[in-house]
């Protein structure tokens, strides 16, 4: 598997990343290094082996339905560039008919 | 000199004819042709609609009924003030880590069980990815590849009676996103209260042929939901969420036509008019001889028709991948036996006891078990009385009545079941007459008092003594000869008359039946003594 300039830029795309031609050029080089570095484990067999959700070999971890104090409305926001007194604010986001 | 026009034989006059008869011989030609050609219209627009077949399915979105979100312990309570009930694991702060609460699992497992799914046994959680601004963490957690249940169904009864299988596909666990409000300006707002409620995502086979099918497959879902109460069932309030996917092709055609998808239809009725009205617009694509585009619409409810989404749209590449900060949930055989004993009575197996044990007709069962507050309240009643007839009847008609009007739930009805019980019984102890029973329920309507206590305070007890009758009706008798004489000359439904004078006189309060046999005996002994 070989990752393309194209692949790179729309892998950014996704992320909302934008890059200038070096940056793409170097990035599409060491994403190959490392999915070549990667694919060295296709060399195992693992026709039969069961995939591997998490590295921990553990489940249902759960909490009861209990309800726990909230942060304050203050609090919430306080880490946000742009707000009111009670809401986030971003640009507007049109989806309605 | 008089002068005499013969204007019958003149050439002006047959020309006239000529040109008349041609003018009428023009007009119905004409006239059949409009005629023919609107009925060929018509016969075509019969035809365009049979021809083709609607494939339907549903995506059904379900909140929870838990206390607290699927991943935090904060609180789902509705209509709280913005971005209170948000911590930072809702909020998507790095280094926060979500929990599962195990209530969310129970409750799937539920709605498997009910669906007829299969439960696997290992399901795991899986990031969603994609940037909204109601979304903080820019990836919602779900189950994409090894969801919790499986290759269910339900069944649907159609209008005709007949009953049909609507396969499911997959239910899964999510989490909700928070909501944009963007009537504010240049600006949209975000309130993260919703972000991480519990949402149940039901998605059906494209088994549905038509809006009716939908409609009922929908109304089965929430009627499961509510039985098992883990969902208030609100499309209004957005507890309960449908997205339709559509697509028509020609009857016995086997591959699918492009699939539309129609979203933001926030009521039961929506549901069904909005998928009209898609089936309609695809048809009419075609038969126009154009192409169906892959695209999603919004339902306008006030405009009542469809409007394409209008962000751009991309392709969605949402770059699924095992949510590493969530261990897989294993429902193992122990467990899914506990949760199978605790299923409460589903509808169809309720609506078949009724049908059985308490002898009421398909219809009276269909409405009563139609909601599990409203066969609750039934079954109350049957507490105090084992009349189920009369019981149903009084909560079909009466009851119902008053519910629909107020637009209540039956759980905020004032009449309380053992109540209507006890009103009930006065009847059938012939305590009180129907109609007098009408007047204490609307009483009962705006008191607290039971119906004993009505009919002692006013009185209203049926009079059965027959002196005391017997009294009342000599005195309608007297007063009206006429009619005496009517009877009496054979037009026995005079009867009838007199009888409502009685109650008129009692207040209604003359056991009827009473009545009838005294008045029958009092004119028939005067027959008697006049034949003499
Ligand atoms: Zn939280």
């Amino acid at each position: 598997m070989t990752i393309k300039k194209e692949d790179v830029k729309y892998i950014a795309s996704l992320a909302k990343l934008k890059f200038d031609e070096n940056e793409i050029e170097k990035f599409t080089e060491q994403f190959n290094e490392i999915i070549s570095y990667i694919e060295k484990l296709n060399e195992l067999d693992t026709s039969n082996v069961e995939p591997l959700a998490h590295p921990f070999e553990s489940n249902n971890v759960f909490r009861n339905d209990e309800l726990k104090k909230s942060a304050s409305t203050e609090e919430a926001l306080k880490n946000s560039p742009s707000k009111t007194e009670e809401f986030f604010r971003v640009p507007k986001v049109i989806n309605q008919p | 000199m008089r002068i005499k026009i013969d204007y019958k034989n003149s050439p002006l006059y047959s020309l006239y004819i000529l040109h008349y008869t041609f003018y009428i011989l023009h007009y119905t030609l004409i006239t059949s042709y409009i005629r023919k050609v609107k009925f060929k219209i018509q016969g075509l627009k019969l035809l365009e609609t049979s021809k083709y077949e609607a494939v339907i399915g549903l995506e059904v979105h379900a909140q929870l009924k838990t206390n607290t979100k699927i991943f935090c312990g904060c609180s789902t309570k509705f209509g709280s003030s913005p971005n209170s009930n948000v911590c930072p694991v809702c909020l998507g702060h790095p280094g926060s880590l979500p929990v599962l609460n195990k209530k969310v699992v129970e409750f799937t497992v539920l709605m498997g069980l009910a669906t007829n799914c299969r439960i696997n046994e290992k399901s795991i959680f899986a990031r969603k990815n994609y940037f909204y601004p109601d979304l903080p963490k820019n990836y919602q957690i779900s189950q994409y590849e090894e969801p919790i249940c499986e290759h269910g169904f339900i069944t649907i009864e159609k209008k005709d009676g007949s009953h049909k299988k609507i396969g499911i596909t997959r239910i899964h666990m999510e989490e909700d996103a928070g909501k944009s409000i963007h009537d504010f300006g240049d600006y949209t707002m975000i309130d993260l209260n919703r972000t991480g409620t519990p949402l149940m995502e039901i998605v059906s086979e494209p088994d549905l042929r038509s809006s009716e099918e939908a409609y009922l497959y929908l109304t089965k879902l929430k009627q499961i939901l509510t039985y098992l109460d883990i969902c208030d069932g609100n499309m209004e309030e957005g507890s309960l969420r449908c997205d339709a996917n559509i697509s028509i092709r020609l009857k016995g055609e086997k591959k699918f036509g492009t699939k539309v998808e129609v979203k933001n239809m926030n009521s039961f009725r929506n549901v069904e008019k909005a998928i009209e009205k898609e089936i309609e617009r695809q048809i009419d694509l075609i038969e126009d001889g154009k192409q169906i585009i892959q695209q999603t619409l919004l339902w306008n409810a006030d405009l009542e028709d469809l409007f394409p989404m209008r962000t751009k749209e991309e392709a969605h590449d949402y770059r699924y991948f095992p949510d590493p900060d969530l261990m897989p949930v294993v429902v193992n055989e122990d467990w899914k036996i506990e949760l199978e004993k605790s299923l409460p009575e589903l509808p169809d197996e309720k609506r078949n006891r009724f049908i059985e044990e308490y002898k009421l007709p398909i219809y009276d069962a269909d409405i009563l078990t139609s909601s599990i507050n409203l066969a609750d309240y039934y079954e109350k009643i049957l507490r105090v009385t084992n009349d189920y007839k009369s019981a149903s009847n009084w909560v079909m008609t009466e009851v119902l009545k008053i519910v629909n009007e107020q637009k209540i739930e039956i759980k905020e009805f004032k009449i309380t079941p053992e109540n209507l019980g006890e009103l009930i019984n006065l009847i059938n102890n012939k305590i009180i007459s129907h109609k007098i029973a009408k007047d204490v329920f609307n009483e009962m309507l705006t008191s607290n008092k039971s119906p004993n206590e009505i009919v002692k305070e006013k009185n209203l007890t049926q009079i059965s003594d027959s002196s005391e009758l017997e009294k009342e009706i000599d005195k309608i008798l007297d007063a009206n000869p006429k009619d005496v004489q009517d009877y009496l000359s054979g037009k026995e439904k005079v009867i009838g008359f007199f009888v409502g004078q009685i109650m008129k006189a009692t207040k209604g309060k003359a056991n009827p039946q009473t009545v009838n046999e005294l008045l029958k005996q009092k004119l028939d002994s005067k027959k008697t003594f006049n034949n003499v």
